[in-house]
């Protein structure tokens, strides 16, 4: 994910300072990473200098940078690139799932209980992801789904691959 | 029901080429559907079939009918009485073409056994139809059923009656009315004119049409419609049998690409292929039916085959109706539900039936009746003649309306079941759900019971009028016949051979004549002509002496005749009818002075003597004109062949010789047929409609094979199952019945009334009701059996 | 309940249909309360086990054990009578009387064990609305939504408060925001009324919602409780 954009979008409603950026950031965005106020900064720099943010104007006070920054035009054209921009589909062409199955049949181990931990090893992640997604809110919800359709995506290679093993073996030992 | 949009399927041919096309996709899928398309084309066709088989011999009455009365007609030679025939026997002259003709009926067993005697005057005297050549005298010519009887075992005292004769041949179709006709033609060389005797030189004697009388024609109106009710609510039903597969199948259509329009025409295809068959099942059953008709034997009549051919417009009316019923009312119901691509919608839920229709047609037929009603329930009914289209149009729209009534009370009956247990409740709701099916079972029994109970009671009603149902009426072994006038010896020879005649216990025989007296048309009495033996049978008479005259007064009764026909009164015996032109002869008598009154005593037949009893000295007999010689017998009570005997004397006495069985026959049999015939039929019609009641639940538990798994999965017991599938034929069948008894008992009941007969037997509904009842529930119990094996977890497999 | 504290227990289950082994010696144990999901893939035999675990079908070879009876050993009656009493089925579709209203379709195990009609409604009322489905209660099946007759059917498995509730797909024919809404609301009315569920899924997302999955492979169902304590 480019934070660079995320912050830049999030100047759009209107100037921010780099806290509250990164508590909306957070909010939205960090549930498994809080932004560090150090990326928020080095960041914001970056977009200075490039001229997509301008600095809105300084509070002074005990606290660390107060700096309010608004989005240029220029920030402006730059985040509806981006989001017009399609997302490069992963390829997840490099596995290394696939590796471990390929390697246990050449040495003879049992694939099979391989797949069927890695099964389990899912399913515990998605028994806890689902039980978050019934105690969060929406944000939760989607955040959490996403991350289900993507190991229940994974879960069903390894049906199928479960499915094929025999000729999986036939193959890598011919 | 007719969207205005056209889609694009139907956007290549149209019209007629449309329906073509669809029409016959229709009559594919009721080919070539499967087992379930096949049975349920097979239901309709039978249905269907039942129904035309019927229309077609309703269709055949007129023409038997007339086919009958016109080969009657070609054998009768005017009609010839013992009174009325001088006429034309004065007026024939004997020539080479002309012969002698005299009737010649008898009984054999209480079945008629009707004959001529013929005596040919030259050569070319033609033979009666259906016979090759004129009997020779002592020879006879008989009908196969005739044959059949004199060569069986129970012929044997009618062969002895014939024994007179040599049978050499049988008469043809052609001479007899029915195939099981007993009647024969006998030459003679012992005939002359007179007495019931004609000369004529060929047959053929066209009687006046008689008109039917405004009861006559009220019956046949009313069983009409009673029959032909029921037979057009049948084909109704039948092309419906199977419909919720049928929607199944259409909606799959739909999923495909079919428009509203062009389902309608495919389930049109389909009922029409069912009807198409049923058209040929019911020709094939009329055929088979026809041939029946040779064994059936009700009330003497018989019909040949032959003679049953329906009116050719008739016939063609059907083969056009039926069909077109079978689309419309498919159409019709089609109308009630939307087959949409994923299944089908019914409308039956949201839409209630409309009550008004239902209403107005009885109430139109009520309003026609109740004055009718009210006129023959009034002591003048008598001398008012009957509005016969009044009474047939009020009838026929009561039922019309009764049937159209009947669905909207079943909806209203089962929407009021609520509480009870599960079972029940399962199918109460299942029946709230689509009342359709149960409807259309409840008017279908409704109209085959009730009808079949409404006529059976007719019958039962009308048949008191011909027949005693008691064979031990003393009443029924007593025996009359009447011949010409004897003379003093020929009737006391004639009565000897009588008294001689195996079984008959006791015999009087005189000659009869009424006699007027000058002046005074209202005094009619009865003279009595016979030895002072046969008097003294009839009266209390001391002394009797040829010569002698008594006044007969019946034992402390009327004196009358005593003041009017007493000794000294003038009497006059007028010949019945002269030939044209000159005057009727006529023979004038006195009591004379010297009668005495005496008392009278009853004779074999109970009945007592009245009027004038005279010896054969004191009046001349062969002066008197049309008197006739009487004999009355009492036989053995309960032995059948003694009267049998006795006609077998007076046929040797004189074939021509008159038997009456006193207080008429038994013909118990034919009613006995009759009410069998109507059980039979209705108790088919019954079977059918179970049938198609049981493929209607087999299917529907079969579209539910899953629904059912799971009620098993969650514990349901089979039996609760079983009994809710139970009370879902039971409720509209107990329905159906009580209905079809109040309604059949209620038109009997009317039919009856308006006919002023009273009502024989108010039970005779039971068999019908209860063998239906039975039929309809072993059907449905049988329906079960595959049921239970639907039942099993094996269900939830099907994903 | 069977000495290691198994609610139901299975070994050594066989099942053919015909020519198809459906089951292959099959074992398996539920705990009081727990939440199983059985999974596969389609063809495996998930739906048999659920099915002879239920004591809808007799298994060929093998035995399944409830609360310490041997469902081998009873009739068909009494295996009627304890479905009645102490399972509730929730299956993918076609499960509700088309005839009967939503609320006395979710009466209808209540009835058939011979509760009162009034009380079997008014306790069925209460699953209802707990199923967010109270208003449709008049309705036929025909004409509420897919979810909605799920959410009743729900209800129904429930409402005679059994120990095991099996579930065979029950969200097979809902979109997903309807089948994970109807799998939240059976795992929490069947941990608020301490029932054990067995869940018939093919889903990951769906067997998410159970404590723990048995696998079904070629008739042979493999417990991954070990699994977890090699891993």
């Amino acid at each position: 994910m480019s934070i660079g954009h995320t912050l830049l979008a999030l100047l759009e409603s209107g100037p921010r300072h780099g806290y509250d950026l990164k508590r909306t950031f957070d909010e939205h965005f960090g549930h498994d990473r809080p932004l560090h106020y150090g990326q928020v900064y080095a960041t914001m720099s970056r977009l200075l200098k490039n001229g997509l943010v301008e600095v809105d104007g300084i509070e002074h006070g005990g606290g660390p940078d107060r700096k309010r920054y608004a989005i240029t035009d220029a920030g402006i054209t730059d985040v509806a690139q981006w989001l017009a921009q399609p997302e490069k589909p992963e390829p997840y062409l490099q596995s290394t799932l696939y590796t471990k199955v390929v390697l246990a049949l050449l040495t003879g181990r049992d694939a099979g209980d391989l797949l069927d931990a890695q099964r389990s090893e899912h399913l515990r992640l998605m028994r806890d992801l689902t039980q978050r997604k019934r105690d969060g809110d929406l944000a939760d919800q989607l955040i959490c789904d996403h991350a289900l359709f993507h190991l229940e995506a994974d879960l069903r290679w390894l049906e199928l691959t479960a499915a094929r093993l025999d000729q999986l073996a036939k193959a890598v030992r011919a | 029901m007719t969207p205005p949009e056209r889609t694009r399927i139907t956007a290549g041919p149209t019209g007629v080429a449309v329906w073509a096309r669809d029409l016959a996709m229709g009559i594919r899928f009721a080919v070539t559907g499967g087992r379930e398309a096949w049975l349920r084309t097979a239901l309709t066709a039978v249905g269907v079939g039942l129904g035309v088989a019927l229309l077609m011999i309703a269709a055949s009455v007129p023409h038997m009918m007339s086919e009958r009365h016109q080969r009657g007609a070609a054998r009768a030679v005017d009609s010839p009485s013992v009174f009325f025939d001088k006429r034309l026997a004065h007026e024939q002259k004997p020539g080479s073409g002309t012969f002698l003709y005299k009737t010649a009926n008898t009984d054999y067993h209480d079945k008629p056994v009707n004959g001529a005697l013929l005596q040919a005057d030259g050569p070319s005297a033609p033979a009666p139809p259906g016979v090759g050549a004129m009997p020779r005298p002592g020879e006879m010519v008989v009908s196969p059923a005739l044959d059949d009887l004199l060569h069986s075992d129970n012929g044997k005292l009618l062969r002895e009656r014939f024994e007179g004769y040599r049978t050499v041949g049988t008469i043809a179709p052609s001479g007899l009315i029915g195939p099981n006709e007993l009647f024969y033609y006998a030459g003679s060389d012992k005939l002359a004119p007179g007495h019931g005797t004609i000369r004529v030189d060929g047959y053929g004697y066209e009687e006046p049409d008689v008109p039917l009388t405004p009861e006559l024609f009220l019956l046949v109106i009313i069983v009409c419609v009673v029959l032909l009710m029921p037979i057009a609510v049948f084909i109704t039903t039948a092309v419906r049998f199977g419909g919720d597969q049928r929607d199944q199948r259409l909606a799959a259509l739909r999923l495909v690409g079919a428009d509203a329009h062009m389902t309608r025409r495919v389930a049109a295809g389909e009922a029409l292929c069912g009807s198409l068959f049923g058209l040929s099942a019911g020709a094939g059953l009329f055929l088979l039916l026809r041939e029946f008709a040779t064994y059936v034997t009700i009330r003497d009549n018989s019909v040949f085959p032959s003679d049953i051919v329906p009116e050719p417009w008739i016939a063609a009316l059907i083969a056009l109706a039926v069909p077109v019923c079978a689309v419309v009312v498919t159409l019709f119901t089609l109308r009630r539900i939307a087959i949409e691509p994923l299944g089908v919608v019914r409308n039956a839920v949201t839409r209630r039936r409309r009550l008004w229709w239902r209403l107005l047609i009885p109430a139109v037929g009520i309003a026609l009746l109740l004055p009718l009603f009210r006129k023959a329930s009034g002591y003048a009914a008598h001398s008012v003649p009957l509005d016969t289209y009044q009474i047939g149009a009020g009838t026929a729209l009561l039922l019309v309306g009764l049937v159209a009534l009947l669905p909207w009370v079943v909806e209203i009956c089962v929407s009021r079941f609520r509480r009870g247990p599960l079972p029940w409740q399962l199918a109460a709701r299942r029946l709230q759900f689509d009342s359709g099916p149960a409807a259309r079972a409840v008017s279908g029994i409704t109209v085959a019971v009730a009808g079949a109970i409404a006529v059976q009671m007719l019958f039962a009603g009308v048949q008191s009028d011909y027949t005693t149902s008691d064979g031990h009426d003393p009443g029924h072994f007593q025996v009359r016949a009447s011949y010409r006038p004897g003379t003093a010896e020929e009737t006391s020879a004639w009565t000897e051979r009588f008294r001689a005649t195996k079984g008959v216990e006791a015999v009087t025989g005189y000659v009869e004549r009424y006699a007027d007296k000058p002046g005074d048309d209202a005094a009619v009495t009865s003279i009595h002509i016979g030895d002072c033996a046969t008097l003294q049978r009839m009266a209390h008479i001391d002394s009797c002496r040829d010569g002698d005259v008594f006044v007969a007064q019946e034992p402390g009764g009327d004196v009358d005749t005593e003041h009017r026909f007493a000794p000294g009164t003038r009497l006059t015996m007028k010949e019945y009818s002269a030939p044209a032109g000159q005057k009727k002869r006529g023979y004038d008598w006195m009591v004379p002075a010297s009668a005495r009154v005496v008392t009278t005593r009853p004779d074999p037949s109970g009945d007592h003597p009245f009027g004038i009893l005279a010896t054969p000295s004191a009046i001349d007999v062969t002066k008197i004109p049309d008197a006739t010689t009487t004999f009355v017998a009492q036989v053995t009570k309960g032995d059948l062949d003694a009267i049998e005997q006795f006609r077998n004397t007076a046929a040797h006495i004189d074939p021509s010789m008159r038997v009456w069985r006193l207080g008429g026959v038994v013909k118990d049999n034919n009613y006995a047929t009759i009410e069998k015939g109507l059980l039979i039929g209705a108790v088919a019609t019954l079977a059918l409609i179970g049938a198609g009641m049981a493929v209607t639940t087999a299917e529907q538990l079969r579209e539910r094979k899953r629904l059912l798994s799971v009620l098993v999965a969650f514990g349901t017991r089979r039996s609760t199952l079983g009994w809710s599938v139970l009370w879902q034929t039971i409720v509209p069948v107990v329905l159906g019945m009580i209905l079809a008894v109040g309604g059949g008992l209620g038109l009997g009941w009317a039919m009856l009334h308006l006919l002023r007969k009273g009502v024989r037997d108010w039970w005779s509904f039971v068999p019908v009701a209860g063998t239906g009842a039975a039929v309809i529930m072993a059907i449905t119990v049988l329906g079960l059996v595959p049921m239970w094996r639907l039942m099993r977890g094996d269900g939830l497999r099907s994903e | 309940m069977t000495p290691d504290g198994s609610l139901i227990s299975a070994a050594g289950l066989r099942k053919a249909y015909g020519p198809t082994t459906a089951l292959d010696g099959a074992d398996l144990s539920i705990h009081a309360g727990e939440v199983v999901a059985v999974m596969g893939p389609s063809g495996s035999g998930k739906s048999t086990l659920l099915h002879c675990l239920a004591g809808i079908v007799r298994p060929d070879a093998g035995t399944v054990h409830y609360d310490g009876r041997d469902l081998a050993a009873m009739s068909d009656a009494e295996r009627s009578a304890l479905r009645r009493r102490d399972f509730g089925f929730v299956f993918q579709f076609g499960q509700l009387v088309p005839e009967l209203t939503c609320l006395e379709n979710a009466a209808l195990p209540l009835r058939l064990t011979g509760h009162k009609r009034k009380d079997a409604e008014a306790r069925a009322l209460r699953w209802l609305e707990r199923l967010e489905v109270a208003d449709v209660r008049h309705h036929r099946p025909g004409q509420v939504s897919g979810g909605q007759g799920q959410r009743v059917a729900v209800a129904r498995a429930l409402v005679g408060e059994p120990r095991v509730v099996f579930a065979d797909e029950p969200t097979g024919a809902l979109d997903s925001l309807n089948g994970e809404r109807v799998m939240q609301l059976l795992t929490d009315s069947a941990r608020e009324t301490r029932a054990a569920v067995v869940l018939v899924t093919h889903e990951a997302r769906v067997a998410a919602y159970s404590d723990r999955e048995v696998v079904v492979r070629d008739g042979i169902a493999r417990d991954m409780a070990g699994m977890y304590d090699a891993a």
